[in-house]
């Protein structure tokens, strides 16, 4: 009978120490890469690269946007799916938000800025609506559907943007992108919140356990009278809505809404949520992970640029560590002893 | 109505399927089928491929709603618009896929749907883990399960198949299921774990549970039932006590060369 041993036996005791290796790895790491920047300015420049309050500000600025996509790419991908259109989502929500400030310029600043954080917060989640909704009720493949929204959402920032950048000039929204609270950077408190909302909803409730059983096995999860496709358009609704806030960040940051702001980002989120542990086939991942991914990515990025080295090198190290972390992944399922060609 | 009733007192039965008929457009699936089930009993479905074992089955747990005839549960017609509809009343359907989430735990699966919750600081809702924990490792110790403790708060991939098997019989039980339908469930698991699976059904007679069970495996339909119907094309063709007939029997009604 064909398959008739699929699963005959239990799997054999994980090793414990590889076990801890596995959920360990990105913060050792973070560990090893600060310790290798720390090392290089101290023998270099002698200069701490640390014990520096700009550069953890600027470390903290630089993985805030690539967070924010990737906090809502967590629950997605642990879903089973992917998001491609955040990166553009970001972008329209950004010159969204610029337009309607530009047009409401008359008008006292902390309204406008009210007004313009409420477009571009509604305009965003459209497009997660209709993600969402052709992911669960039409059964599109992730993939396909958002790559056409990454299309539409790219092509209808630069249409709204008239191809250009849509400067605002608005001290309210400058605060909101450059102002601090206690010492820390207003984007950063607002990233921060971000990640204990998301992470209290991914671990704590209902909601983040169906997420992981959708990811899990989908039949599963509807045979559990989990509502699926109700859940799987909230899944995406969540990462249009980080992606939107992103986006508010981005235009408060620079006075500037863009059309292509996230555009370098999207990567970025798959690769944070990635490196962080989660499984591209869905099921695993946590909101820490993603964080860890990020700050791993930012530090690279900002540490290269720290000790002068040609910043195209970033791309070449944050690609080595995409690889390595899919390399761990699966070094995961290898102990396990599961067949790895996914059909 | 059907003149094949058995000798049992009718009103044990927990289950009475009466004249179900179920078409899927041009295909009678199901003709006029009918069967009691009584409390801590086991009934054999076989039949080839297509004999419509899988909606009956779907007609008994809410999945498809027969074109006629009726589903009598303790004693009063039941309509089932759902599975879940169906597994409130306590009927429970173990698929041949488990429909376990894999990446879960066992106290997570046990629950999964229908999670416990307790609140942080008297207002945030969250998951009670604990207590999914305790529960489930209550429903598998009244099942006799053996599952290693330091595997409880594992993913369920890391068990053993008869042990994933386990887990979704522990959590059809947990939920009080009086009538419980195994689709095919030996049908991946090695021989030693068959057995155990076995021994998971016995016990589940001696808890008053009726149960149901598909199988194309004649060697554990007679290992483990009391009765057999046998369907063909449809239609019930037959229905034997285990101890009045033989797999030669079986196997001649299943193909229809009896006649």
């Amino acid at each position: 009978m064909a398959g008739a041993h699929v699963d005959e036996h239990a799997e054999p005791d994980e090793r414990p120490w590889l076990r801890f290796l596995a959920v360990a790895w990105p913060w050792l790491f973070l560990i090893v890469l600060l310790t290798f920047f720390e090392s290089w300015a101290r023998a270099v420049y002698g200069i701490s690269f640390l014990l520096n309050g700009f550069n953890i500000q600027s470390i903290a600025l630089f993985a805030a946007a690539p967070l924010l996509l990737g906090l809502g790419q967590t629950f997605v991908i642990i879903s089973g799916g992917i998001d491609l259109s955040v990166g553009f989502v970001m972008g329209l929500a950004a010159v969204i938000m610029a337009r309607v400030m530009q047009e409401a310029a008359g008008l006292p600043p902390g309204f406008a800025l009210s007004l313009g954080i409420a477009a571009a917060f509604l305009v965003s989640l459209i497009p997660g609506l209709i993600n969402g909704w052709l992911i669960a009720h039409l059964r599109v493949p992730a993939f396909i559907g958002t790559l056409g929204m990454y299309g539409v959402a790219r092509g209808t920032g630069f249409l709204t943007a008239g191809g250009t950048t849509v400067p605002v000039n608005n001290s309210w929204l400058f605060e909101m992108g450059n102002g601090k609270l206690l010492g820390v950077p207003i984007p950063v408190i607002i990233t921060i919140v971000a990640v204990i909302a998301l992470h209290y909803v991914l671990s704590q409730t209902r909601f983040g356990q169906y997420t992981y059983a959708i990811g899990g096995n989908r039949m599963a999860a509807i045979r559990s009278g989990i509502n699926v496709r109700r859940h799987t358009i909230m899944i995406y609704l969540i990462a249009a809505g980080c992606a939107g806030l992103a986006g508010m960040i981005y235009t408060a940051r620079f006075s500037a809404g863009a059309a292509q702001a996230g555009e370098p980002m999207l990567l970025d989120s798959i690769a944070a949520v990635v490196i962080g542990g989660a499984s591209l086939f869905g099921g695993s991942g946590t909101i820490i992970g993603t964080v860890i991914g990020a700050l791993i990515i930012a530090v690279i990025q900002y540490g290269l640029v720290f000790v002068n080295v040609e910043p195209f090198w970033q791309f070449v190290a944050v690609g080595v560590v995409i690889i390595v972390s899919v390399l761990v992944d699966q070094s995961q399922s290898r102990l396990r002893g599961e067949a790895l060609d996914v059909d | 109505m059907s003149t094949e009733q058995q000798g049992a007192a009718p009103a044990t039965s927990i289950l009475s399927v009466r004249g179900i008929s179920k078409r899927f457009g041009g295909v009678q699936a199901l003709q006029g089928v009918s069967f009691d089930l009584d409390a801590g009993e086991v009934l054999a479905l076989a039949g080839d491929n297509g004999a419509g074992k899988s909606t009956l089955i779907k007609c008994i747990s809410g999945v498809h709603q027969p074109d006629e005839g009726e589903v009598v549960y303790k004693g009063e017609p039941v309509s089932m618009a759902n599975p879940r509809e169906a597994r409130r009343l306590g009927i429970e359907t173990i698929y041949q896929d488990l429909a376990l989430a894999d990446n879960l735990d066992v106290g997570a699966n046990v629950f999964l749907g229908r999670e416990p919750a307790r609140r942080f600081f008297g207002i945030l809702p969250a998951i009670d883990r604990r207590q999914m924990r305790a529960a489930a490792d209550d429903v598998l110790q009244t099942l006799e399960i053996e599952i290693p403790p330091s595997k409880l708060t594992r993913p369920v991939r890391t068990l053993s198949g008869g042990q994933r098997q386990a887990v979704a019989i522990g959590r059809a039980i947990y939920w009080q299921a009086e009538v419980l339908i195994m689709d095919e469930p030996t049908a991946a698991l090695g021989v030693p774990e068959q057995r155990k699976v076995r021994e998971l059904i016995e016990r589940l007679k001696t808890k008053q549970v009726g149960v149901i069970f598909i199988s194309h495996n004649l060697q554990d339909i007679f290992a483990v039932s009391d009765r057999i119907l046998v369907l063909r094309r449809g239609r019930a063709v037959g229905e034997r006590r285990i101890d009045e007939t033989d797999h030669d029997e079986i196997v001649k009604l299943m193909v229809g060369a009896d006649a």
